[in-house]
């Protein structure tokens, strides 16, 4: 077994901060009547501030600061989408704590062509999630644990060499009761190393076998069952911005973030989105939802992330937008495609498909649309709009215009010939058409291929009935 | 000709007001041989913007480049009208072999939007074809650096009164109708040089008419009709 474990060095502050490419002045604070600053980011630092400092003392040295109320529910929840994207890299993910994620590599390496190549991709994702984390490999999750809280981002594969990493490394790093970490310090045992060369006995009867049993497990002493998280069925996350915003690019920035995280759950579950909502909350007002639609399943974020700057180009927003929600509002299995052996020259289908959905983002889903032949006699019902790329082929049909005038246009006529701007010649006809009696559209019309003096041909029609009119209905072209 | 006249046209130093230099350009045959003559390439040229110039709209130049459509649908890239004058009909393009499934229509509110959407399908390098009807002032400068990105064939229908106007259109062809035929004139094309006027015959149809108008009119407009084919009779065992 080989465990990473992930850990957010401030999991709050980091929260406040992935949101914007700049960063403010920030500071994440304690709720109650005086709240007190917990962290603080360097640009906040720089004013003087420091963690433990009242937060009216904070305001006082800093004016523009940024602040947020921890809230720990979010930032589990928060943790556990951090987790659904862990999950293209292990089958095995678990939350530890409230800033940390295991991940059992061990099965991963062949796939990812060593650990070097998964470590650099997982700082590489992590870099396009927006946050900073220590990653440390080790043998149990319990010492990982521990390297990567001492922010260290080492690797140790083997087990025996456990031991002397992780001697140097101090006590208060142990999950264990402050008192315990105070008193073995005024004993003078200040680093793990310290710790296991007092006799086992001594020590379990002093601070309790708990102590023992961490450092035993850390070890690989003691066995460590890790609970595994499974990824939800549908992924919703939300962000909230540092200050409320109107224009388009910092909201296509947040947006990214969370897509980025979507991207790693939708890779987890081999599935692909069809559609995708993201909901953007103003303060005083209902939030305004933004739906994405997709051809093909997708999950290529870049191609989410091009979808939405157009869409989002044609909202207006009703006021400036504090945070945005972003759930998967359909998903359907997608499975990885398979590398060819040789450079193809096909297109792959979702490539095809980007275009469409990137034309109905601006302009409307009803405006791009195909044709189809639909077998009836009536030209005006010989078609149909259709989705693109369903369109099946019908029988052959007799010579027919490429274009159609909708409705039919009214043609003058002079001795018994249609006039358009000159009187017309008729080249062929007529082919009657008489159809449609059963559902109150009937027509009776004999139809002509027409040209006028220059030589273009239209197609024309006369009706049978009433007043025997000349219609133009469609251009040869 | 002279052999003296011959020796010295020969001469490569000579050049005629007819030549066009070949240039290697990916191109499709446009169906027409008379055409692909006299175009570099032997076609439309493929990545590169085509403009083709009327005098008034669907003479006939729509049906110029049906054999090319027809040939890039059976592909599987799209072919895209961005904001055509009328409505395409489904038949009739069926009819002239245009696979239907790869067609897409895009309409749109504005020139903006148009231009906007043919940009983005050319440069999208999964449109075979974009087909747009230009307005005058249409920047035709992007659209030619779209279609290059997107190796994508670009076709705008334009006037003829902006044939007299540069463009960045690499190829450029005034089309009009005379008695039924097309009459092109090359304006610009890759490789330079002057090239003769053509004149196609587009399949216009030459049925005969018969026709009962007026009694009067009738015995000298009714024209004996087509025979129909006769029935073939098919053999047992093959039908």
């Amino acid at each position: 077994m080989l465990w990473a474990c992930l850990h957010f060095p401030d999991f709050s502050l980091q929260l406040a901060l992935r949101a914007s490419p700049t960063a403010q002045p920030t500071i994440v604070t304690t709720g109650g009547n005086q709240p007190e600053v917990l962290s603080c980011n360097p640009q906040a630092r720089r004013y003087g501030i420091t963690p433990g400092m009242l937060v009216s003392a904070a305001i006082a040295l800093a004016p523009k600061l940024v602040e947020r109320p921890r809230d720990p529910v979010l930032e589990t929840k928060t943790l556990e989408g951090a987790a659904a994207w862990a999950g293209q890299f292990t089958s095995t993910v678990s939350l530890a704590q409230s800033d940390a994620l295991l991940l059992e590599i061990e099965g991963s390496l062949r796939l990812f062509g060593g650990l070097q190549p998964l470590l650099l991709q997982l700082g590489r994702d992590l870099a396009d999630l927006g946050y900073t984390a220590a990653i440390a490999v080790a043998p149990t999750p319990a010492a990982a644990r521990l390297l990567a809280r001492a922010g260290m981002d080492t690797t140790i594969a083997d087990i025996a060499a456990l031991e002397p990493a992780l001697a140097g490394l101090p006590l208060c790093l142990l999950e264990q009761p402050k008192d315990v970490i105070r008193t073995l310090g005024l004993m003078g045992v200040h680093t793990l190393g310290e710790c296991l060369a007092l006799p086992r006995d001594g020590l379990a009867r002093r601070f309790g076998q708990a102590l023992l049993d961490e450092l035993d497990r850390a070890l690989g002493r003691l066995p460590d069952p890790r609970a595994p998280w499974a990824p939800p069925s549908r992924y919703k996350a939300q962000l909230a911005l540092p200050a409320p915003v109107q224009e388009t690019e910092p909201l296509l920035f947040a947006a990214n973030r969370l897509i980025q995280e979507l991207a790693g759950y939708l890779r987890t579950r081999q599935a692909g989105v069809t559609r995708l909502k993201l909901a953007l909350r103003h303060e005083d007002h209902r939030p305004t939802i933004v739906m994405l639609g997709f051809s093909v399943p997708c999950r290529d974020p870049r191609r989410i992330l091009t979808l939405l700057r157009e869409r989002l180009a044609n909202v207006i927003l009703p006021e400036r937008v504090e945070a945005i929600v972003l759930e998967s509002a359909e998903t359907q299995p997608l499975g990885s495609r398979n590398l060819s052996l040789f450079p193809e020259d096909r297109l792959p289908e979702e490539e095809r498909w980007l275009i469409i959905e990137h034309l109905r983002a601006r302009l409307g889903p009803e405006s791009v649309y195909s044709i189809v032949s639909h077998p009836d006699h009536r030209p005006e019902l010989a078609w149909r709009c259709c989705e693109p790329g369903t369109s099946t082929a019908s029988a052959v049909h007799a010579r027919r215009p490429l274009w159609l005038m909708e409705p039919p246009q009214r043609l003058r006529s002079d001795s018994g010939l249609p006039m358009l701007g000159t009187k017309l010649t008729l080249l062929a006809g007529p082919e009657r058409i008489e159809s449609g009696w059963w559902d109150g559209e009937d027509v009776q019309r004999d139809y002509f291929v027409a040209c006028d003096a220059a030589g273009v041909s239209f197609w024309v029609f006369r009706e049978r009935r009433a007043d025997k009119a000349w219609f133009l209905q469609g251009v040869f072209a | 000709m002279v052999p003296a006249l011959e020796l010295v046209l020969s001469n490569p130093a000579v050049w005629r007001g007819d030549q066009y230099a070949k240039v290697a350009v990916e191109s499709i045959p446009t169906g027409f041989a008379e055409l692909d003559a006299q175009l570099p390439g032997g076609g439309w040229p493929r990545a590169a913007l085509t403009e083709l110039l009327t005098s008034r709209r669907s003479i006939g130049e729509l049906r110029l480049l049906v054999p090319a459509l027809a040939r890039l649908s059976m592909d599987d890239k799209w072919l895209v009208l961005v904001a055509p004058p009328h409505r395409p009909f489904a038949p009739g393009f069926e009819s002239l072999g245009v696979n239907l499934s790869r067609l897409v229509v895009v309409e749109t509110r504005s020139d903006g939007e148009s231009l906007w959407a043919a940009e983005r399908c050319l440069r999208s390098g999964s449109c075979a074809a974009v087909l747009a009807w230009s307005g005058p002032r249409t920047p035709l400068r992007r659209l030619q650096l779209a279609a290059e990105e997107g190796k994508s064939l670009g076709v705008v229908f334009g006037s003829t009164r902006s044939a007299a106007h540069p463009s960045p259109a690499p190829l450029r062809i005034q089309v009009s109708t005379v008695r039924g035929r097309l009459e092109l004139q090359i304006i610009k094309r890759r490789g330079g040089g002057w090239a003769p006027p053509l004149s196609l015959d587009i399949g216009c149809p030459a049925l005969p008419v018969h026709l009962e108008l007026d009694p009067k009119a009738a015995s000298a407009s009714r024209v004996r009709s087509a025979r129909p084919l006769p029935y073939r009779r098919v053999p047992h065992g093959l039908a």
